[in-house]
């Protein structure tokens, strides 16, 4: 470092100090996805969501040569008549633990990581304000999640389409959907799922703010919905099921009937909706006066 | 930002940690050209102080301003022209220096990118600025901070233990960097256990204990009140010994190997050479002391273990 004995004092103070003007949250957000693809763990949810349903399909293949198919449900028993039965099946058994696991990797470390590793600090004394921060890391969570269940969409339609063709689709009411209609009614399916998986998501970055511990964060945010699951168990407590969160999870086949049934949409857009927004609000005021203490 | 307000004040900060008083009703007063320095022992509350300071922590009471803004009010907003960092600084190790201060100046804005290359040149990482962070040294992290800091374009530079880990080269040329950095005008507040550090680079001081500030103040005016020592070299030291020793207004006598060393103010002196001269003791050289920082420091901060000198106490007491 001994060239600082003959750095110039343009390189170090010639002009206004910076921090006058607030970065956009656009491009915190952005930096934030950054940090999460150059991340190897970030990959390995991902990696979960595209080997499961190549699995499941080349699993259906080998066992469609030798049993001519079989199984329960509409899309089981089309499964091999149309590719776009696959994401739907994929969609079915992902959302009730898969997708929420995937979704609470990422936010429950979104917030807790940065603070054990002391870069929290790094980032809040720079010039963009704490409330900015907490939002781009939110948004940079729920886009996790978006990636994530679009990305498993599309492995598991181009897997079931090469596999057994662009074919149309029977819905749940027992009418015939065109494969093109079909096709949009899969990823429509995967954007509603998409409301449940933000209220999952939000849950983990409040844990992940008050816990300050990664672990303690993804744990809790995935006990929390096994304890749902144990709760809709219980009998006597059928009262609550409509606002359990896990109940949720299954909302978006409303519109795989003819005509769509936007009850249990609109239903679970609410109920998810009270467990989003106050997560998110606690986590905002935590945020905004807690200590940064740590690193 | 306020031109004409201090770049740091801070009024009664308190921090409390339920039974734990971190910070105790601290005043600072950073000056615009300061290179301030901030000293305690570990636990003295040096870092909480500093926390407070850039709005990392909330305080308990009282308030911290830098050019006048509150960064508790006001957020990043009162960070303007200010850098620095506290403790180790930390990035991003499964990143690249250059994408950490990527990012950092993404965060700041205002052309800070552009500045990337000058200041990995300042801080002698150009040739490292594409590998992980995660692979570097300590010496390296403390550059890359500076690196950080000097992205902003700082007119204060907040430093927390910035030669912390460094071998000696890396702490002269940290050195240099500082006082480099001070010259072209940036106020520096320098948190610091390397008490040659403070001595060589600082004009101000604070010193902490206990999360009380104990002495605030120019650093010449400490020592001068704090090291009224002399130090005596004579033809017949035993016979000094007892004649000094009877002396009115002079302490602490005591013989070693570089002949007599005593506390005391000028006219004690004036009256102990007649003295000497009465006993037929001749002068070889009668020289004032400077207390050290050092000296300072432990007497200020160890109070219990090594009674302060007078002058010092009374400082101390009087604050």
């Amino acid at each position: 470092m001994s060239a600082v004995a003959q750095a110039p004092p343009a390189l170090i103070r010639d002009a206004a100090p910076v921090g006058a003007r607030r970065p956009s949250l656009l491009t915190i957000w952005r930096w934030e996805l950054r940090k999460l693809i150059a991340q190897k763990r970030t990959y390995l949810g991902l990696a979960l969501v595209v080997i499961l349903p190549l699995f499941f399909v080349i699993f259906q293949s080998a066992r469609h040569h030798h049993e001519h198919g079989g199984g329960q449900g509409v899309f089981v028993a089309q499964i091999t008549q149309s590719g776009l039965a696959t994401p739907v099946l994929m969609l079915t058994f992902l959302c009730l633990f898969m997708l929420p696991l995937v979704a609470a990797l990422v936010a429950g470390d979104v917030v807790a990581a940065e603070d054990s590793n002391g870069t929290l600090k790094t980032i809040l004394t720079r010039s963009a304000d704490r409330g900015q921060i907490f939002a781009a890391k939110t948004l940079a969570a729920m886009t996790y999640a978006t990636v994530a269940v679009f990305l498993s969409a599309a492995v598991a339609t181009a897997a079931g389409v090469i596999a057994w063709g662009f074919h149309s689709l029977t819905s749940l009411s027992g009418t015939v959907v065109s494969a093109p209609e079909g096709l949009l009614l899969v990823f429509a399916s995967n954007a509603i799922y998409l409301i449940a998986l933000f209220a999952v998501a939000s849950i983990g970055v409040l844990l992940s703010t008050v816990t300050r511990n990664s672990a303690a964060a993804v744990v809790g945010t995935i006990g929390l919905v096994i304890g749902l699951y144990i709760i809709s168990g219980i009998p006597g407590l059928e009262g609550i099921h409509p606002y359990l969160l896990t109940q949720q999870f299954e909302a978006w086949q409303g519109l795989l009937r003819t005509p769509t049934d936007w009850t249990p949409i609109a239903h679970s857009a609410w109920v998810c909706a009270l467990y989003a927004v106050p997560s998110l609000i606690a986590a905002y005021l935590v945020f905004l006066r807690r200590d940064v203490a740590g690193g | 930002m306020d031109a004409g307000a201090p770049p740091v004040k801070a009024r009664g900060l308190v921090k409390r940690y339920k039974e734990v008083l971190a910070v105790d009703h601290i005043d600072l007063n950073v000056r615009a050209g300061d290179v301030y320095g901030f000293l305690g022992p570990n636990g003295a509350g040096k870092t909480t102080t500093l926390r407070m300071a850039l709005g990392l922590i909330v305080p308990t009471e009282g308030k911290v301003e830098l050019f006048g803004r509150d960064p508790m009010r006001e957020g990043a907003r009162a960070l303007q022209g200010v850098a620095g960092f506290v403790e180790a600084p930390r990035f991003y190790p499964y990143m690249t220096a250059r994408k950490n201060l990527q990012l950092l100046a993404a965060l700041d804005g205002a052309g800070a990118k552009q500045r990337i290359g000058e200041v990995l040149e300042i801080v002698e990482l150009s040739d490292r600025a594409g590998h992980r962070v995660g692979g570097f040294s300590h010496g390296m992290r403390q550059r890359l901070g500076i690196a950080a800091a000097l992205l902003r374009r700082p007119q204060l530079l907040m430093l927390d233990e910035p030669a912390t880990g460094l071998d000696p080269a890396g702490m002269r040329d940290m050195r240099l960097l500082i006082r480099r950095l001070a010259d072209e005008g940036i106020t520096v507040l320098l948190s610091s256990h390397q008490l040659p550090e403070v001595q060589e680079l600082c004009d101000r001081v604070a010193i902490v204990q206990k999360g009380r500030v104990v002495y605030e103040g120019a650093l010449s005016d400490l020592r001068r009140q704090g090291g009224a020592g002399y130090r005596l070299r004579c033809t017949d030291e035993q016979r000094a010994l007892e004649v000094t020793r009877a002396q009115a207004g002079i302490a602490n006598v005591a013989l070693g190997e570089h002949g007599l060393s005593f506390q005391a103010e000028e006219p004690a002196v004036g009256a102990l050479s007649l003295a000497l001269a009465g006993a037929g003791v001749g002068i070889l050289a009668l020289t004032p002391e400077l207390a050290t920082l050092e000296d300072l420091f432990f007497r200020l901060t160890e109070g219990e273990a090594t009674p302060p000198a007078a002058p010092l106490r009374e400082m101390a007491e009087a604050r």
